[in-house]
């Protein structure tokens, strides 16, 4: 009976070691942004004493156009949102509220795409881009994603659990197709909206392969693939700079999340559970 | 009437494709035809300006076959795969079961576990070159304090795959955590009552009532675990290249390399549609057996 009650010296144990874990866990970070503030010899010599210094900053704004990949990437941001928003929206009301026959084999179809990554297709996805004439441009970067299986699934899920006699009442009252899903739908899957949208900011705020793929420009390189160009070790780019440059892509998603934390858990969540 | 009832179903067809023509359109620029593509590129031999593409049938699968370098990569991506997906599973279970007690500094430490997930990889790689470079790097500092030999973690064929995989477990654990997380809440606080009734210690009440209750979670991160282990290779690129010789190369680094570095896309198409293959028994495991389980749920 008296090992029911959790014994207070485990717990403590416990919660130290889970803080321990923590620590550990951001010391990555934690220490790229002390380095960034520190000139390179004494990032090296991990002098804690050390002057903190802005010049890291200065030397990796001025070694890559930052402000271009900064806005690059904003762009494809809200283009595969937009796209996936509109995409998912109708095809996952078809799935959801239209009866007509084949639904249930194309439906199958879509979800294998949740296998067949667009990662993997990086081959033949060059080469259609490629005829498309899409190469080196935003949209041949964001297109691939745009119809999203797991969009499609997720809003299928949503749309299906609006209470029936809303859609009847919006028919009788003289909706159209479009109008109901407009009217009833779109307002009523609002916390699914906001799910996505911040899963999809971050999956595509963070995207790599395939950018560093489809772009050769400056003009159209987003940050990470930008970073990834300063950072290479041909650039001989000391190890202060790379901080600061990788702390400087890193923020403005890291203080999105830490702004918005309860929401973007809540995000991952409800996008997660089917 | 029966006309009228024909003709209302017959819009409703119109209605249903016209709304996913959009998406239909998309997903086979982007994913069928592609596939298909890659199905049939893997069949040709690799065209020259003199010499145009022709059919040799499996050959390229055969050439791959013999490829030392392949079966390198292939084992590679098992390790990385056998390494990364029970290690960031499970330390997404302890972290979640930690961020789901009463600890003191509990939303810090939920923080601390998830903020590497909104990190870019490529912006994690980075991170993770200062730990790893010989001489200066952070691990070597703090083996020289134990008087440890410096150790270069990325530049030994040895040690370069774990290396990378480490950092893949610490970008993965915190994200896997939360939908262990989110499934914790949602059982029921009379279970534990009733346990510690029954006289259930927590690590049996755990055991016992949370890992089962858990198992559908586990499986739904399971899926996503081994796409990972397929997909994840961002950091690749900037802290091993695959190198050295070869030692840390994963598959899709190699699909990449042999299709944009070597320009041998038949070999590159016979890769993907193995990889392909592979996903697509996963996705068949996935319907048949795990869907079947969470329905019952």
């Amino acid at each position: 009976m008296s090992r029911a009650m959790p014994q207070p010296s485990r717990n403590h144990a416990e919660a130290m070691l889970a803080i321990l874990v923590a620590l550990l866990w951001i010391s990555p970070l934690v220490f790229a942004l002390w380095a960034a503030f520190h000139n390179a010899s004494d990032a090296a010599s991990f002098d804690l004493g050390a002057p903190w210094t802005l010049a890291n900053f200065r030397t990796a704004w001025a070694g890559a156009p930052w402000l271009t990949y900064l806005l690059n990437s904003f762009l494809l941001v809200s283009l595969v949102l937009a796209g996936q928003l509109v995409l998912t929206t109708l095809a996952g009301f078809a799935f959801a509220q239209v009866a007509f026959r084949g639904k249930d084999t194309v439906f199958l179809l879509v979800l294998l795409q949740l296998f067949i990554l667009p990662e993997v297709l990086i081959v033949e996805n060059y080469r259609v881009a490629a005829r498309l004439g899409l190469l080196d441009t935003l949209l041949g970067i964001g297109a691939p994603y745009m119809a999203s299986a797991f969009g499609i699934f997720l809003m299928r899920q949503t749309f299906r659990s609006v209470p029936k006699e809303l859609d009847e009442a919006a028919r009788v009252e003289g909706c159209s197709l479009l109008g109901v899903l407009w009217r009833v739908y779109v307002p009523a899957a609002r916390p699914t909206y906001l799910a996505y949208a911040l899963v999809s900011i971050s999956t595509h705020w963070n995207n790599f392969l395939w950018p560093l793929i489809v772009t050769n420009t400056e003009g159209t390189r987003p940050l990470t693939v930008g970073l990834s160009i300063f950072a290479a070790p041909e650039n001989g780019v000391d190890i202060a700079v790379i901080s600061a440059a990788t702390v400087m892509t890193a923020a403005p998603l890291v203080v999105l999340f830490l702004v918005f934390q309860r929401q973007f858990v809540q995000a991952f969540l409800r996008a997660g559970i089917k | 009437m029966a006309d009228a009832f024909t003709l209302q179903r017959r819009r409703r067809a119109i209605h249903g494709w016209l709304l996913l023509a959009p998406s239909l359109v998309m997903l086979t620029a982007f994913a069928f035809y592609p596939s298909a593509a890659t199905l049939w590129a893997s069949l040709f031999s690799r065209g020259t300006r003199r010499r145009p593409a022709e059919f040799i049938g499996l050959e390229n699968y055969g050439r791959l076959f013999d490829d030392p370098t392949f079966w390198l990569v292939a084992t590679n991506n098992l390790l990385y795969a056998g390494v990364t997906i029970p290690l960031s599973i499970a330390l997404a279970l302890v972290m979640a079961l930690w961020a789901d007690a009463r600890i003191p500094a509990r939303s810090f430490v939920r923080t601390a576990y998830f903020t590497p997930t909104v990190l870019p990889m490529i912006a994690a790689a980075n991170l993770w070159l200062f730990f790893y470079t010989p001489g200066f790097g952070v691990l070597d500092r703090i083996g020289g304090l134990f008087g440890a030999a410096s150790v270069n973690w990325l530049g030994q064929p040895e040690t370069a795959l774990w290396a990378v995989s480490a950092v893949t477990v610490w970008k993965e654990a915190g994200f896997f955590m939360i939908f262990y997380l989110a499934a914790l809440q949602t059982i029921p606080p009379d279970l534990r009552e009733a346990a510690a009734i029954e006289g259930a210690g927590r690590w049996t009440y755990t055991r016992r009532v949370v890992l089962p209750l858990l198992m559908p979670t586990t499986l739904f991160i399971l899926v996503n675990a081994m796409i990972n282990s397929v997909k994840l290779i961002d950091h690749l690129f900037i802290l091993t290249r695959g190198g050295p010789s070869d030692a840390s190369k994963l598959i899709l680094y190699y699909v990449w390399e042999n299709a944009f570095a070597f320009f041998d896309r038949p070999a590159a198409a016979a890769m993907t549609v193995l990889v392909l293959a592979g996903l697509g028994t996963l996705a068949a495991l996935q319907f048949l057996v795990i869907d079947r389980r969470t329905h019952y749920r």
